[in-house]
């Protein structure tokens, strides 16, 4: 018989890895399943400010290899791996990865999200030839040049300050006619000279050569098309719920995130959903951690009942 | 094998005129997936003594991100006899990264 962990974690992020760190610490046996390595996307982060105990920021990589190690320490596995298929409804759930089939009693969700796509054809073709979805990684590559950014929320607005700081000019195409993003961005977005508004657009197709030449805008309200040419694309228009592995087994809401509360419990017993991957009201470093501590918790409780 | 950091000064000898398959890394020390995908490189430069497996820092080398088209990092990029054989841009599983290896 090959051997049955209590307790797989399914992503290396901070929900994920305080999971296996309390559930380590309650002396259970647990693995986390990661496919490149810890901090999920909070390692694409150059500076965390809003984890506390850190006065003067964090850097997200360094964070996510010390709740890492923070788990670890306790006994906590680390195995590299690709998910591929699961089997979640049964008493002993089976993971199907690239590195072989993994067996646990329980199973923690912690897959996060990922960057939502324009949806466009020839975006996944042009993705890193002038389309691109991380402004503090790609936005370098842009000194002097023009780029368009996709996005009204608080990352895009991040983003957009990055880029200006670099290209010769930024466009910020949003679908609204007023940013959502907090008020303590506005000011450095009004004093940034080589930053362009277009309200009410949306991008309806990208131009392209083998690399993008320019997009082309479709204002909402008057109907109306614009060709824009610019050199790069940055897209901030949210997240999507990596959770296309669970469709069929866990219940998911329309926007895909998987249906479970606070308890973290799911619509599967021995199976539980922490992080971004959760409905939830906010998706942040603390709420996911936060979410690991309670699916350690409740599966101590499952465990004990299963076992009596 | 050790991984080479690899400079217009030894591009030449070291992937244009190698024998074997040539793997690099285009990466920034700055740039988090990058960082994500650099211990896998590691760990299959370790494990692979059939290829040479190489890191270009963009920032320092300039002229060999401008020469491959660099414009997102990670980019990985698979040699053999000076030529591309496969050039793949964002951070990719260890599985991913050996399936583009010939």
């Amino acid at each position: 018989m090959e051997k049955v962990y209590d307790v797989l974690v399914l992503g290396g992020g901070p929900a994920g890895y305080t999971a296996a760190m309390y559930a380590a610490r309650a002396c259970l046996q647990v693995a986390v399943l990661e496919r490149l390595a810890a901090g999920g996307q909070m390692a694409l982060t150059h500076q965390v400010d809003n984890y506390p105990g850190f006065d003067e920021g964090v850097d997200g990589f360094d964070l996510g290899m010390r709740m890492q190690k923070g788990a670890e320490r306790f006994g906590a596995e680390t195995v590299y791996a690709d998910v591929q298929s699961v089997k979640l409804n049964q008493e002993i759930k089976e993971l199907q990865t690239d590195q072989g089939t993994f067996y646990g009693r329980t199973v923690i969700v912690a897959t996060g999200a990922n960057p939502r796509k324009l949806g466009l054809p020839m975006e996944q073709e042009l993705t890193g030839r002038g389309v691109h979805y991380c402004a503090a990684c790609d936005g370098m590559f842009y000194r002097g040049k023009t780029v368009v950014l996709v996005g009204g929320g608080n990352s895009a607005v991040a983003d957009a300050l990055t880029l200006a700081r670099v290209a010769k000019k930024v466009i910020l195409v949003h679908r609204r006619d007023t940013l959502r993003a907090s008020k303590i961005y506005h000011e450095p977005l009004e004093r940034a000279e080589n930053l362009e508004f277009r309200w009410n657009s949306e991008v309806a197709s990208l131009l392209h050569d083998d690399r993008v030449e320019g997009v082309v805008l479709r204002n909402k309200v008057t109907g109306e098309s614009e060709n824009i040419p610019c050199d790069g694309v940055f897209v901030s228009i949210g997240r999507t719920p990596a959770t296309e592995l669970f469709a069929n087994q866990l219940e998911l809401d329309e926007a895909g995130y998987i249906v479970a509360g606070e308890s973290t419990e799911t619509n599967l017993p021995g199976v539980y959903a922490v992080g971004d991957v959760r409905t939830k009201a906010v998706r942040q470093i603390v709420t996911a951690t936060a979410d690991g501590a309670v699916a350690a918790h409740e599966i101590e409780e499952y465990l004990a009942v299963a076992v009596a | 094998m050790s991984v080479l950091n690899i400079t217009k000064e030894n591009f030449e000898n070291e992937v244009v005129k190698s024998e074997k398959v040539v793997l690099l890394d285009f990466f920034a020390t700055w740039c988090g997936p990058c960082r994500m995908v650099s211990p896998i490189i590691d760990e299959i430069a370790a494990e692979n003594e059939h290829i040479v497996v190489g890191k270009v820092d963009v920032d320092a080398q300039t002229e060999l991100a401008t020469k491959f088209q660099v414009y997102s990092i990670p980019t990985l990029v698979v040699m053999k006899d000076g030529k591309v054989l496969t050039q793949s841009t964002g951070a990719k599983s260890k599985a991913q990264i050996l399936a583009m290896l010939p």
